[in-house]
């Protein structure tokens, strides 16, 4: 599905990502952990099309096309997802309004008939209980006056909507209490199709005790320098990141 | 010319103007087929088609091009409830005692230098008289259109709601893309006697200039409305996009006791437009009351100034009002300003100036993106939504092409 070859990339001339490798396949959960400052968020914003992020080197293929060539919404239409880390909100536009736009546009892309406002409706109402959403949210004007939690459910929701084939949450569980990481988690699970994938950004290990990776890799100072199973979250969560980081330097170093 | 405005104005050579321009073919208006394909084209794009007007009943029409009146429709239906709706040159004939009442009480030709020169010239316009106790079963509007080159249009519009009387009226306006400025000074005076309500919208699309600042109209307007009784209301909505320049401040003068004033405005500058736009609001009466929304929007070089004026007279115990001015920008290189006065004479009196500046921000906008939304529609979406407010006053059948307008006026501002 997606194939990363030697990314580099940078932000405002410094060098945030120094030559990633990943190759995420239909239906795995690739979980990216890593201290603050690694680049995780800016792996996500590349990934995205956030043009403040400058690629330098290395390649992006999803589904066999160069994905750093297309636009941000083009990405968006083939599938690509990103739960933002700290949602941005747009006042005086509802939340029904932004979405029946973005489900419309996915479906002109799709060649298919704009919904009709009642099948839109409808769908809104299957997709709120899904992720257990208050419906009061949807009335209101995208993400403005939401709380922390609800501006990550919303996310969740928006995904929901959107079918993704590719979701990257970038650091989604960040000022979640532990209820909202359940529903939150909840949603990701419930909306995972055997042929979807998922890139779960977070700091913590705490998220993946709901969302099972298939494998966790450790960014630390934009390389990728730890990938392993499961259980290298788990020895994360018990040591922290300062052996990793040792590890790291000490082969700088020699 | 007074020079006190937030304006740029190039030099207006006035003996160069053309002051009277009639339609080519005049007779031939009277089939309503007949009109020029070119204003036919303006006026569908703005959802009024003037050939279904018979069976959408929704919307009466006056029509004005350059300086002369080409098309009233549903006169009759009209007449048959007492409400004379014409143009003004028919209205001076049929109806002289009327005219000679109302006309020039509200904008006297003293009033300002573009009154006087538009009192003057003027030759035509709309004439609208509701009487006692009719609400007006339909919109009514007017198109204005400026067609010939280095014509002038001043037109004057006058429209007297009777007691207990009601009526929803909207113009709006368009020219052709034209190298050279052309002026547009035009005077529209509302009268509202005793539990009257007029509601006046306007959707003002005249020729801009083009993206480098080339031509454009300059629309210079004194437009004022007088609640001269007791619990009558006067509401402005506006939706600015046109003109090169547009330099006007529809007002509510709040003689009767009990009367509210309202003005809904919406201004757009794009390129090198400009705007120095607002309201006055004057209390006379006792508990007077008015509303002021304003929101601004400034993209390219556009430069979009509030000015309004809060008047609290003496003797206007217990008025109220309350405004707000919000400025959106997009893009550095525009500008936005505001310039509130607020003059209070009377102790009772409660004033309330609420203003916001904000910026459209790329963050806004690459979340769009991220949903699958271009970021021509996300400028739409974002624009509209800020306007909401104001739009929502619109009659439904214009809300529609405001925010069409809204976003195509700014197609192109960003990236």
């Amino acid at each position: 599905m997606l194939i990363i070859k030697n990314l580099k990339a940078e932000i405002d001339g410094k060098a945030i990502l120094k030559g990633i490798s990943l190759e995420v396949k239909a239906g795995e959960i690739h979980a990216i952990m890593g201290p603050n400052g690694s680049g995780k968020s800016t792996l996500a914003a590349v990934l995205a099309g956030r043009e403040f992020v400058n690629v330098t080197e290395g390649s992006v293929t999803y589904f066999g096309k160069n994905l750093l060539e297309m636009p941000a919404e083009e990405r968006s239409k083939e599938g690509i997802f990103l739960g933002f880390q700290y949602p941005i909100e747009i006042p005086g536009v509802s939340m029904v309004n932004f979405m029946k736009t973005a489900v419309n546009e996915h479906r002109k892309y799709k060649g298919l008939e704009p919904l009709s406002a009642s099948d839109f409706l409808k769908l809104m109402r299957e997709k709120k209980e899904l992720v257990e959403i208050d419906s009061k949210l949807a009335n209101r004007s995208v993400n403005e006056g939401f709380s922390g939690g609800e501006k990550k459910k919303n996310e969740i929701f928006q995904m929901a909507m959107l079918e993704p084939k590719l979701a990257i949450l970038d650091e989604t569980d960040s000022g979640l209490d532990i209820d909202a990481l359940r529903i939150v988690a909840n949603g990701v699970n419930k909306l995972k199709r055997p042929d979807t994938s998922a890139i779960v950004i977070t700091h913590y290990q705490r998220l993946l005790d709901y969302i099972i990776p298939d494998v966790v890799h450790v960014l630390y100072d934009g390389r990728i320098v730890k990938t392993s199973g499961r259980e290298l979250a788990l020895e994360i969560e018990e040591k922290g990141y300062d052996w990793i980081k040792k590890e790291v330097d000490k082969k700088d170093l020699s | 010319m007074p020079a006190w405005a937030n304006l740029k104005i190039p030099a207006i050579d006035y003996q160069d103007i053309i002051f009277y321009a009639a339609p080519k073919q005049k007779a031939s208006y009277d089939n309503i087929d007949d009109i020029d394909p070119e204003l036919k084209k303006t006026f569908d794009k703005l959802g009024i088609p003037l050939e279904e007007q018979k069976h959408l009943s929704g919307v009466a029409v006056d029509a004005v091009m350059d300086s002369v009146s080409v098309k009233t429709t549903f006169r009759e239906t009209l007449a048959e409830s007492g409400i004379i709706f014409c143009s003004f040159s028919d209205a001076v004939k049929e109806y002289p005692d009327l005219v000679r009442r109302y006309m020039g009480t509200v904008v006297p030709y003293t009033d300002n230098f573009f009154a006087s020169l538009n009192s003057a010239v003027f030759s035509d316009g709309s004439f609208c008289y509701i009487p006692k106790g009719v609400r007006c079963p339909m919109e009514l509007s007017t198109y204005f259109r400026i067609n010939s080159a280095n014509t002038g249009q001043f037109e004057r519009t006058l429209l007297v709601a009777d007691e207990e009387a009601y009526v929803s009226y909207l113009e709006g306006c368009t020219a052709p893309m034209r190298d050279e400025n052309q002026l547009h000074a035009a005077i529209v005076e509302i009268i509202a006697e005793n539990n009257a309500e007029v509601k006046y919208s306007t959707v003002q699309n005249w020729y801009p200039g083009d993206k480098d600042g080339k031509g454009g109209i300059f629309n210079f307007v004194t437009k004022r409305g007088l609640c001269r009784g007791e619990n009558s209301k006067i509401s402005w909505t506006q939706i600015e996009t046109g003109s090169a320049i547009t330099w006007k401040y529809p007002s509510c003068i709040l003689r009767g006791d009990n009367s509210t004033g309202e003005f809904y405005s919406v201004a757009v500058t794009n390129h090198y437009q400009q705007a120095d736009t607002g309201t006055k609001m004057i209390h006379i009466g006792k508990n007077t009351k008015s509303t002021i929304v304003s929101k601004g929007i400034s993209a390219g070089h556009g430069q979009n100034s509030y000015r309004g004026l809060v008047k609290v007279l003496k003797n206007a115990t217990g008025a109220r009002n309350f405004s707000q001015c919000d400025s959106l920008l997009l893009g550095n290189q525009c500008g936005a300003h505001t310039f509130p006065y607020i003059e209070v004479d009377n102790q009772t009196a409660i004033v309330e100036h609420e203003a916001t500046t904000s910026k459209i921000g790329e963050d806004q906008i690459f979340y769009c993106n991220q949903r699958g939304i271009s970021t021509q529609d996300a400028i739409g979406l974002i624009v509209n939504g800020y306007a909401r407010e104001v739009i929502n006053k619109l009659p439904m059948e214009f809300a529609v092409e405001a925010q069409k307008l809204l976003q195509i006026s700014l197609e192109g501002s960003v990236g």
